[in-house]
């Protein structure tokens, strides 16, 4: 029998190959040098980032390695919010780092490798892929959550993380075995073909079955009610620069691998899955909007915020319509800047001293008006408070949604979005209404990094609030690779 | 018919030997249990004439993976009997979800019809097939998966590997750079008095 290679298509892959090369040196580069080296690998971790960028940007459409690899508009676009995302918590967090003693190198190698992880889920075209770039990105972050091993509850979330989300492995495995041992096939495109109702390929039970399962395991990943039991615990529990960076890679890539599974594995199954998003959607909005509360951590409010938030996204998937998706990508931009600029601003006050809970943003406004301003900002992108960004996410995706006709859930998803206004407004009234306690001063220091993301962040939330054409231009491009 | 008595046979043995990793008392039990439910499977690949398959389950699983659950479940210093308090209030509850799903997944999966008969005897080995496609068709899955032992490698280290205040280490460019004046003293000592500082 002849041998027969794959269509070896290294040029499509190229960020993949300069981001995992680079990886490999970086590591070599943590095992020696003195105490400075976290800086500059960070460096050149970040410098990495923006060269993928830049081939990610040229890059054009193409398959390779058979089905196993795809390159088009919405791979490169999920990519570039993976790199951003990646990037900008790299960039915030390295005083973090430094004062805990985690920028050893490690730390950007496995962040780099997670990211890895992340895009191969975005390029998969085949459900082997989708779960080697999970795992990748899993596991990573598992150790990441407990890198700070003398910490015991960063050891606790990294532990739970990896014990849970090897449980939501099993789940996902096991549907994916049962949508080989139906179809034949792991190849999205090959599993379309062989449910195509046109050609008698309707298979049942079974196959929903595998479906569910999948769902359920990637459900646990972007932490969606009601998968979502490990969310707080982790999030508080890890180091704050993890935190920000699990809030935000993760879902990106997952919602970029949930995407392409049921688009274009399962498209015929429309009717099974549409029902299962919904309920997740519905689940997540009321977690995200009641849970978060009674949180009296910040770290834990956000955790339960950023379950709301993937409601509200998979709102969007289950409206199944190209407005839709562009709704999702659109929020998902937006969800990035928001978060990272919130998570910026806990790490600022965490390097001066002040602790996770609620009740330690008290009285900031008067101490640190255009820090307490920027955070408010944030807070009413986040409770979707018009002209900011977090806004239009909202409205795009409820538009979606009327139009596919779910008026009774885009009803519920707005009453939620009310009932959740009333922890990040509870923050700022914190921040503005309240007096400090006498000791605390905020006198920490702003470094340049810190102004440069908080700026970013700032700008781009106000900006898109009064003026999103072009991300919705750039949306509508990135999701037009799915034919509707 | 032979080959069907053989499998209920191995099938069942692993089922109960899947029960005794999760129900005995003694974890080193526990772990012999799963090195029973390893091989029992690995008879299983060989009824589906999968015999790579079977090797390499009983080389890496039973000889690599289980022996050093072993190693560590005897160093480890857990007392399991702490862990195991809440079970007999949650048995019940457990009980019950596992049968719930048990019966769905017997429901749903009993009404498969297999589209796919299983391979003909191949006439090619099975190892040369899996050799074949390993680093043809899935190459880009293998290479990942050996990225994914990297980060694997990097994690166990850097989870493990620190530096404690606790622990006297030996730093020999300290212990050359001694000098005899460092860590010599003579002192004539009269006799009946002993050494004084």
């Amino acid at each position: 029998m002849p041998v027969q290679m794959p269509d070896i298509n290294l040029v499509a892959m190229l960020p993949e190959i300069v981001l995992s090369l680079l990886g490999l040196v970086l590591m070599l580069m943590s095992a020696q040098g003195d105490e400075n080296r976290g800086g500059r690998i960070s460096m050149l971790a970040m410098i990495g980032l923006v060269v993928a960028a830049l081939i990610t940007v040229g890059g054009k459409d193409a398959t390779g390695f058979g089905s196993h690899f795809i390159n088009d508009a919405f791979a490169r676009s999920m990519k570039l919010l993976m790199y951003l995302s990646t990037g900008l918590v790299l960039f915030m967090s390295a005083d973090y780092m430094k004062k805990h003693r985690i920028d050893g190198g490690e730390y950007q190698v496995l962040t780099l490798m997670a990211l890895l992880g992340g895009m191969l889920m975005a390029s998969a075209g085949d459900f082997l892929m989708l779960y080697l770039g999970l795992e990748l990105m899993s596991l990573s972050i598992y150790v990441l959550a407990a890198i700070q091993r003398d910490e015991l509850r960063s050891n606790e979330a990294g532990l739970k993380y990896f014990v849970l989300g090897s449980m939501a492995s099993g789940f996902l495995l096991y549907g994916i075995s049962l949508i080989y041992g139906l179809t034949g096939t792991t190849a999205y495109s090959g599993v379309a073909a062989a449910l195509d109702p046109a050609h008698g390929g309707h298979m049942g039970t079974a196959l929903i079955l595998g479906v569910v399962m999948v769902m359920a395991g990637m459900s646990f990943k972007i932490a969606a009610a009601p998968f979502h039991m490990w969310a707080p615990d982790v999030y508080e529990g890890a180091p704050t620069s993890v935190t920000a960076f699990m809030a935000v890679l993760p879902k990106v890539a997952a919602f970029a691998g949930i995407f392409r599974v049921l688009l274009i594995a399962f498209p015929s199954l429309h009717s099974q899955w549409i029902p299962l998003v919904q309920l997740l959607a519905v689940f997540s909005m009321g977690v995200g909007a009641f849970a978060a509360i009674a949180q009296t951590n910040i770290k834990r409010m956000l955790a339960y915020s950023s379950i709301g938030h993937v409601g509200y996204i998979l709102l969007g998937l289950a409206a199944n319509s190209a407005a839709g998706l562009q709704s999702v990508v659109t929020y998902l931009a937006i969800y990035i800047f928001t978060s990272v600029g919130a998570f910026a601003i806990i790490l600022l006050l965490n390097a001066g001293g002040i602790g996770d809970e609620t009740e330690d943003y008290k009285g900031l406004a008067h101490k640190r008006p255009l820090l307490a301003f920027l955070m408010a900002l944030f807070m009413f992108s986040m409770a979707g408070i018009p002209p900011l960004a977090g806004f239009i996410a909202k409205l795009y995706i409820f538009l979606a949604a009327l139009q596919a006709g779910m008026l009774g859930i885009a009803i519920v998803g707005v009453l939620f979005s009310a009932v959740g206004a009333f922890y990040y407004l509870r923050i700022v009234k914190f921040m503005y209404f309240d007096a400090a306690k006498e000791t605390e001063t905020f006198g920490m220091a702003v470094g340049v990094p810190m102004r440069a993301i908080l700026t970013v962040t700032g700008v781009i939330i106000l900006v898109w609030g009064v003026f999103p054409e072009s991300l919705l231009k750039w949306t509508a491009t990135s999701v037009k690779a799915f034919a509707m | 018919m032979v080959t069907d008595l053989l499998f209920y046979l191995f099938s069942a043995i692993t089922v109960m030997a899947a029960v005794g990793v999760v129900t005995s008392r003694n974890q080193v039990h526990s772990v012999l249990f799963l090195i029973l439910a390893f091989f029992n499977t690995a008879a299983l690949f060989i009824l589906l004439q999968a015999e790579l398959l079977a090797a390499l389950l009983v080389i890496v699983y039973m000889g690599a993976v289980a022996v050093l659950f072993l190693f560590v479940v005897m160093m480890l210093d857990v007392s399991f009997e702490e862990l195991r308090k809440g079970m007999i209030q949650h048995l019940p509850l457990g009980v019950f979800v596992g049968a719930v799903i048990l019966a769905e997944l017997v429901v749903i999966l009993s009404g498969i019809h297999a589209p796919h008969a299983p391979a003909a005897a191949a006439t090619i080995p099975n190892a040369q097939l899996i050799g074949q496609v390993m680093f043809t068709q899935y190459l880009l899955p293998f290479e990942v998966a050996s990225f994914i032992l990297l980060v694997a490698l990097i994690g166990a280290v850097v989870l493990t590997h620190r530096r404690r205040k606790v622990v006297k280490r030996q730093i020999i460019s300290e212990q050359l750079a001694r000098t005899r004046e460092q860590s010599v003293a003579l002192v004539k000592v009269a006799s009946g008095q002993g050494a004084q500082q």
